[in-house]
């Protein structure tokens, strides 16, 4: 009897902690944050894609109204709870053509449609390991790394072309290897390859895609390891290399289209621009042997005249708290500049908007790795 | 000023409500023993073997937590990394089925703060410093036994001395009735996921001085088992693919007497296939990737007794392990990513003991590893390690006292054929520890130990291309502990015997080295920027008694808690986060019944709510998971030998879980287990 009260502890013990039971399963709520409403804002709001790590199926959409000041971090799953295992592991580009939404979930070999209003799922193209998406007259086109899966001879990527009513693959072309980022100017389909999968070995090409015909015409000689394509409203393109990470810096290239030749090269480190009217923005986090640490650069071009300017997007001294840049967009309108910041990409992101003049203007927490960004109007 | 004065005030808090607990444990249990004890005094002397372990367990000044043969015979497990479930502190990582990787994490101290020795030489691993719980089987153990701070023995290897914490693993040894020269074990389990395992353990008996030992595996398994994912809206089933697995064991070994001492030597092969199953993310359930290993060795050790008070022991190893990785979803200009990583080890160990006088002693120690790593990746940089470990240590033992106190010097010297190495380190630990019998009668014992350790940045951390960071410095990690123990043994009585081991414990990582992003997601870069702080409280309690006669029931339960917060920065949004896969609640209990020759246990797990990344929020929240496992088994005596036939049923309420997030765990799955001994 002395040790019973022993032996009851003992018994007791898993009908004790069987009470700290598993929950009901419920789709992933979302979380609002408000900041401040811009009730004229001509452009409505956007959808912020959050990458997620690789294998943690963590990528997440949010959306940012901007007219009612009312930021929706996971939107996704509060409006397609069906969806098995909802977007996907890491979402790697959005874009918006007419009323839907396309968003590139790389490692869920998937292109996933959306209706721009609502954010409710609308459709699904799957293409093995996708990696960006762009639009010109009534098609998506969408980059991948492998052409065909399972054939240790075929390490080219492809370009997909997708008709955008009804959502299939019309037809791929093959182009380089790994290829990233791609630009539309005229006819032509600029595409980036990489070759990242076999350094040295890198691909220095930019591929130049007949949309007619849909065939690799030419390959532009630029630098290796290509990563980003952007046009600007001049007929060039600006292309990042990423280097090799060890002796070979990252820089920043203009493509003449005209003639398809580079035709300037700006000694700066690009990891991301975008082109809005006659402005680059560019930041760039590049690891410094030396130091031990990454240095981060912000930089503007102007691509009229293809000048470094003196002038930086962010300048009231609030870049010192972005630990690492991942993401950038400028409305078309207001000439806001918006930056994500991806931290230490196991921590959720943060979303900054900054004025015309540089001043930050609000922050709002984001998922994780905050990264691409595509404007409803 | 305020802040600093709130975490101490904190940590009293912590303290405070440990001592309640304790005390309200111990009172009804001391009081009893006071009243009892002159009847028991003498009985006490006649500590059966049996019970032996326990009372080791018992008077060790560090932790330490043994499974026998016997109980890893009972409880369901396949590995190491099964039964070492059932310990308290233990938070296992384990990416599913027979074939995924299983290591173990220590008093959140991460997994490469804990060695893994196989009959007192650690297994090694240059490259990533995490030893595969997975691939070691039970069949040929006698033992397992985890210790937090380390063994307190003297004659121990450098080694011995060198990690946070240390699991045992310790094979069976040649043991012979008068008349016999030799004996076989044949073993044959079968079950779900298309599980065949058959093994032989062969001893034999060459003479009187010299026994020898052959015991080998097989395993093949096509490692397909259903798993489910639900929001509540969407809920799908579908079948693990990829996770096959077959594996070839062969182990020999020689054991020798010698006059005042023995010495055995062993070889080792191990060769694996698998399928490596991948994250089960959204339109992603299918993969194609394999690994194979080829893992040998071959170790020996002796032990002497020189003189009444100077004993010597000597340990040697060598290694060789190869592992290949596939990937054809990777296609390079050479085609598919095939990667190719030889590691090689060669170990030497001299140790001494020497008895100063009755109570005193001291020993010194003295390791030399070599390691080297080759790998067809780019850039690579063909790294070697010359490590240098020197310990000096000292005990003193009175009646009722015992200290022990070491210094362990590490000298590392890392040489690379390409681009640059990390150089040269030189390290000073020290580890303090003791036990003290509170009472001349009773086995009440109070325990503390401090360790002070690190671990070296493993070839991965410094030198793999892209990520590695050779400006790492070592990981460290400090280590305060105070317990209570109490033993009982009761013979001749309905209660068998009552073992009780509580610790409370704070431990802090400094320089935790993490994996950081370097400009995009193909460069990561790893630093030295954690910093951990780690409040833990243990609860062991054990007992054995015969309600009925002939049925003999034992029972063991283990409760931990730890508080693991990241201190890193203030700046940032986790600061005082729990960090990720450590939960603050976590238990098993397990009972195991014996009736004549019917055997049959109950083995329960229970691991609470934790985050998979660092911001403790909604999205990183994973539920709390709790598996029952069950078995029932018969023993035939033959008219030589005898055959025991025993069936299990693990995770009996069919609960679906991840370790590691989307990579999902078994359900309920049947193992059938015959053995045959003559």
């Amino acid at each position: 009897m002395k040790h019973l009260k022993f032996l009851i502890t003992i018994l007791a013990f898993p009908l004790i902690i069987i009470s700290a039971c598993r929950k009901d399963p419920q789709p992933l709520p979302s979380e609002i944050t408000r900041v401040e409403p811009e009730p004229t804002s001509a452009i409505k709001g956007f959808y912020l894609v959050n990458e997620g790590n690789m294998n943690m199926n963590k990528a997440s959409l949010d959306y940012m109204d901007l007219v009612n000041g009312i930021y929706t971090r996971n939107l996704y799953n509060q409006v397609n709870p069906e969806v098995t295992k909802g977007l996907g592991d890491v979402g790697n580009d959005i874009g918006r053509y007419g009323t839907k939404l396309y968003v590139v979930v790389n490692i869920s070999n998937k292109v996933e449609v959306l209706n721009v209003k609502t954010g409710k799922k609308i459709g699904q193209i799957n293409i093995t390991n996708c990696r960006y998406v762009t639009f010109s007259n009534g098609k998506a086109y969408v980059s991948a790394y492998l052409g065909k899966v399972g054939d240790p001879k075929a390490p080219n990527g492809i370009v997909a072309e997708i008709d955008t009513t009804a959502l299939k693959i019309n037809r791929t072309v093959e182009v380089g290897r790994q290829p990233e980022e791609m630009a539309i100017i005229g006819n032509k389909l600029y595409v980036a390859n990489s070759g990242g999968y076999s350094p040295p070995d890198y691909e220095h090409t930019v591929s130049v895609i007949d949309l007619t015909s849909f065939t690799e015409t030419k390959r532009i000689e630029v630098a290796i390891n290509l990563d980003r394509v952007k046009a600007d409203s001049y007929g060039d393109l600006y292309v990042t290399s990423r280097g090799d990470y060890y002796t070979i810096p990252s820089k920043l290239f203009v493509i003449d289209t005209q003639s398809d030749q580079v035709k300037k090269i700006f000694n700066i480190a690009a990891g991301n621009l975008v082109i809005d009217d006659d402005y680059a923005y560019i930041y760039s986090t590049e690891w410094n042997y030396i130091e031990g640490k990454n240095k981060i650069t912000y930089n503007m071009i102007n691509v009229k005249d293809e000048t470094i300017m003196d002038r930086k997007f962010i300048m009231d001294g609030t870049e010192k708290d972005i630990k690492v840049p991942y993401g950038i967009a400028v409305n078309p309108i207001s000439k806001d500049v918006y930056v994500t910041d991806a931290k230490d990409y196991v921590s959720p992101g943060k979303l900054h908007c900054y004025s015309p003049e540089g001043r930050l203007k609000w922050s709002v927490s984001t998922g994780d790795i905050p990264a691409h960004i595509a404007f409803v109007n | 000023m305020t802040q600093k004065h709130s975490a101490i005030a904190g940590k009293m808090r912590f303290f405070i409500y440990s001592s309640i607990l304790w005390i309200a444990f111990l009172l009804p249990l001391n009081s009893h023993a006071q009243t009892d004890s002159t009847k028991k005094a003498t009985q006490l002397q006649e500590v059966q073997i049996r019970e032996y372990r326990l009372t080791e367990q018992s008077k060790s000044p560090t932790p330490v937590q043994i499974l026998s043969a016997e109980d890893l015979k009972r409880i369901n497990s396949l590995s190491v990394a099964d039964a070492i479930r059932y310990l308290s502190g233990v938070q296992l990582k384990d990416y599913g089925g027979i074939g995924g990787l299983k290591t173990v994490n220590v008093r959140s101290l991460g997994t490469n703060h804990t060695a893994v020795f196989l009959d007192g030489i650690q297994i090694g691993n240059s490259q990533n410093g995490q030893v595969d719980l997975g691939k070691f089987s039970l069949n040929n153990l006698e033992e397992i036994a985890l210790y937090s701070a380390q063994k307190p023995e003297l004659l121990l290897p450098a080694k011995g001395y060198a990690s946070a914490s240390s699991i045992y693993l310790k094979t069976k040894e040649p043991d012979f009735e008068k008349n016999e020269n030799q004996k076989i074990e044949l073993g044959l389990k079968a079950g779900s996921f298309g599980l065949i395992n058959p093994s032989l353990v062969y001893l034999y008996k060459i003479n009187d001085k010299l026994h020898a030992s052959i015991n080998t595996e097989y395993i093949n398994s096509d490692g397909k088992y259903k798993y489910r994912y639900t929001n509540g809206v969407f809920d799908t089933t579908a079948v693990r693919n990829n996770g096959d697995v077959e594996r070839f064991r062969l182990q020999a070994a020689l054991f020798g007497k010698l006059r005042n001492g023995k010495w055995n030597v062993q070889a080792y092969s191990f060769l694996s296939d698998r399928g490596l199953p991948g994250a089960i993310v959204a339109n992603r359930f299918d993969f194609t990737q394999r690994i194979w290993d080829r893992d040998f060795f071959v170790q020996g050790s002796a032990e002497k007794k020189l003189s009444d008070k100077f004993t010597v022991l000597l340990n040697g190893k060598y290694t060789y392990s190869y592992q290949r990785y596939l990937d054809p979803d990777y296609v390079t200009t050479t085609g598919f990513l095939d990667n190719r990583f030889k590691d090689q080890e060669a170990y030497l160990s001299v140790s001494g003991k020497y008895r100063i006088s009755p109570i005193w002693e001291a020993a010194y120690a003295s390791d030399y590893t070599y390691q080297t790593l080759d790998a067809n990746i780019y850039r690579f940089a063909y790294p070697s390690r010359n490590s240098f470990l020197n310990v000096l240590s000292s005990s003193l033992t009175l009646e009722q006292f015992n200290v022990q106190a070491s210094v362990l010097s590490t000298s590392v010297y890392d040489r690379v054929k390409v681009y640059s190495s990390s150089g040269n380190k030189q390290v000073f630990s020290p580890t303090v520890m003791l036990s003290w019998k509170v009472f001349k009668h009773h086995d009440i014992r109070i325990r503390a130990f401090y360790k002070d350790i690190f671990r070296m940045p493993t070839f991965n951390d410094l030198y793999y291309t892209f990520i590695g960071n050779t400006l790492l410095r070592p990981e460290y990690t400090k280590q305060y502990n105070v317990g209570v123990t109490y033993f009982k043994n009761f013979n001749n009585r309905k209660l068998k015997f009552i073992d009780i081991q509580s610790d409370i414990y704070y431990n802090r990582i400094k320089d935790k080295i993490v994996a950081q992003p370097g400009a995009n997601l193909y460069r990561w870069i790893m630093y030295n920027i954690g910093l951990v702080d780690i409040r833990g409280l243990e609860l062991n309690a054990k007992t054995a008694f015969e309600p009925l006669n002939h049925l003999v029931v034992n029972l063991g339960v283990n409760y931990t808690y730890q508080k693991a917060v990241d201190v890193t920065s203030k700046q940032q949004e986790t600061y005082k986060d729990q960090i990720p896969y450590i939960p603050k609640n976590s238990g098993s209990f397990l009972a195991k019944l014996d009736y004549h020759q019917w055997h049959a246990n109950y083995g329960f797990i229970y691991t609470g709510f934790r985050y998979n990344q660092k911001a403790n929020n909604i999205y990183n929240y994973m539920e709390p998971w709790y598996t029952h496992d069950a078995a029932i088994g018969y023993e035939f005596k033959l008219k030589k030998g005898s055959i025991n036939i025993n069936g299990e049923i693990n995770n009996l309420l069919n609960q679906y879980y991840d370790l590691i997030p989307n990579f999902p765990m078994p359900g309920r799955n049947y193992r059938l287990t015959l053995n045959y001994k003559i």
